[in-house]
């Protein structure tokens, strides 16, 4: 039998070497967590709801009948095990039915996320899908340059809602319009199609996952040209003031500050 | 031929091992839909989904509820190993037995007896309860990321990249540090299924008559503390540290091992037993 000092120290050693093996555990850990621009299936959660749901077993890249998902190997870079996309190499082709998400055991994937109606009777709708946002480089896009090239819009699933054709006046010949594409968020699903289309050399559209490619203006700021939208300030808080790092200084000084 | 009788489950054992793995890279690579995702969630058929319930479990101690489909899966399997089949999963399904039985026998061939770290058997439930703690506070399933069975698994199925080397290391950590060190002291799913497992219908059972005492099934057993009975009474295994590998049944020249249920062996033995 043991004595009562002999079983707290063996405990203790055992609750310390554990600690010990934990800690380097959550450090590894911590350190492979993290990669801000993985693009996750459609039907996705949120990244990091995501990564506590997905138990990494490939039925959604199993289900992919273009290859398009890979599911993430040591060595990556990614979160090992778990699904993305490369949209340069083998971008999402947006399947009506959807398989990948479908087939996702877990809710990783979500399919009500890319479903019309209630649950119950909802229908899947692939156009809602948010794998990401196609942004555009304005400096190496050649349409931008005044070289005519509509690729991008061109291949787009979502063609003229998700990314229009906006002609601008080409300042520098004074007499030729630039047909510049503009991607609408509303309407792009990050499927990557145009990032794969792009004809320049690294490409000049390329997905980003939304919450990186995206900002967010606060309810205070009104569109008053824009009917109705003075409604949102009715649902802000009563604190009218917004709080950021700047709130210490008047609206009116801060800019004239040297610390700015 | 000799060496077939003495190696029957393992062989079985390899056969069905190789055979998950090549079903689920089918079920991959071709679209066969007998076996299809991976050891962590898994179609049968097409239509009987499959889960490891250890894995739920750390997703849970996430926060996380899953969806219906991986809860029944989990629920199947759970009750398959725990009513039934024991920890038979490690002995039969998992893919690092196939690399930590190489290690045992390229180990035991050298004579690799002097391994320099001593390591309970009981860490693995230690690592077990880390598991879960770290889930919950880091927010993702602590060890299906950096398990070595999903590396080698998903590796052979979806692609190795740099998976193999927590392969090669987990094999280097049985040759050279502890005998049977991973599967036997440090895994995780391995102490799960040995909680989960310790009440299954199938058994290794013993019957003292005809043993000789030899040991080789001690010494030849990957968790040799679970044979507490050998050559002193009658019964079954009763740990669910025992993988229902059947290496002692295989290299016991008596014949004094046998797969059975939990229910036998402890007193009468039943007739066909004697006459043989």
């Amino acid at each position: 039998m043991k004595s009562r000092r002999q079983f707290l120290i063996d405990a203790g050693r055992g609750i310390g070497i554990a600690a010990a093996g934990g800690l380097v555990w959550a450090g590894f850990l911590s350190g492979k967590k993290a990669y801000p621009t993985v693009l996750r299936p459609p039907g996705a959660v949120e990244e990091d709801r995501f990564l506590a749901a997905c138990t990494k077993c490939g039925l959604c890249v199993t289900a992919c009948p273009y290859q398009a998902l890979v599911l993430a190997a040591p060595g990556d870079g990614r979160p090992v095990g778990t699904p993305y996309f490369v949209m340069r190499e083998r971008p999402c082709r947006m399947c009506r039915d959807i398989p990948c998400t479908a087939n996702c055991p877990t809710g990783a994937l979500d399919a009500g996320l890319v479903s019309d109606g209630e649950a119950g009777k909802a229908v899947l709708n692939v156009n809602k899908t948010r794998i990401g946002l196609a942004v555009i480089d304005r400096e190496t896009c050649i349409a931008y340059w005044g070289i005519q090239c509509d690729a991008c819009y061109r291949v787009c699933p979502v063609i003229d809602k998700a990314i229009t054709v906006d002609p601008v006046r080409n300042d520098r010949t004074g007499k030729h319009a630039i047909l510049g594409p503009v991607v609408h968020s509303e309407h792009c699903t990050g499927c990557g199609i145009c990032e794969r289309a792009c004809v320049t050399k690294k490409a000049s559209i390329f997905v980003l996952p939304r919450r990186i490619a995206m900002g967010e203006s606060s309810d205070r700021y009104i569109r008053g040209w824009e009917a109705g939208d003075e409604k949102r300030i009715h649902d802000a808080p009563e604190d009218t003031t917004t709080v950021t790092p700047r709130s210490e200084k008047s609206p009116a000084d801060y800019l004239n500050r040297e610390d700015l | 031929m000799p060496g077939i009788v003495e190696n029957r489950y393992r062989i079985l054992r390899r056969l069905v091992q190789a055979g998950a793995l090549s079903l689920f890279f089918a079920g991959n690579a071709w679209g066969w839909k007998v076996l299809q995702g991976s050891l962590s969630s898994s179609l049968l058929f097409g239509i009987v989904p499959l889960a490891d319930p250890f894995a739920l479990l750390q997703v849970f101690a996430t926060g996380t509820m899953v969806a219906a489909k991986a809860l029944l899966g989990g629920g199947i399997v759970l009750l398959f190993f725990a009513a039934i089949a024991g920890r038979a999963f490690c002995g039969w399904i998992c893919p690092v037995n196939i690399v930590t039985d190489l290690a045992d026998t390229v180990s035991t061939a050298v004579g690799e007896g002097n391994r320099s770290l001593r390591l309970s058997r009981n860490a693995r439930y230690w690592v077990l309860g880390l598991s879960l703690v770290l889930s919950a506070w880091l927010g993702i399933a602590a060890f299906e990321w950096i398990s070595p069975i999903g590396a080698l698994h998903r590796g052979v199925v979806f692609g190795m990249g740099m998976g193999w080397t927590s392969v090669a290391a987990v094999f280097l950590f049985d040759v050279f540090v502890v005998r049977n060190g991973f599967c036997g002291h440090l895994c995780p799913l391995g102490a799960f299924y040995s909680l989960a497992g310790g009440w299954s219908w199938m058994r290794v059972v013993h019957s003292k008559e005809q043993c000789t005492s030899c040991m080789r099934c001690i010494e030849s057993c990957p968790e040799p503390q679970v044979l507490p009975m050998v050559g002193k009474r009658d019964g079954p295994v009763t740990s669910g540290e025992c993988t229902n590998c059947g290496r002692c049944i295989e290299v016991c020249p008596d014949d004094a091992m046998r797969f059975g249920l939990r229910t036998q062996g402890t007193k009468e033995k039943d007739p066909k037993e004697v006459t043989s």
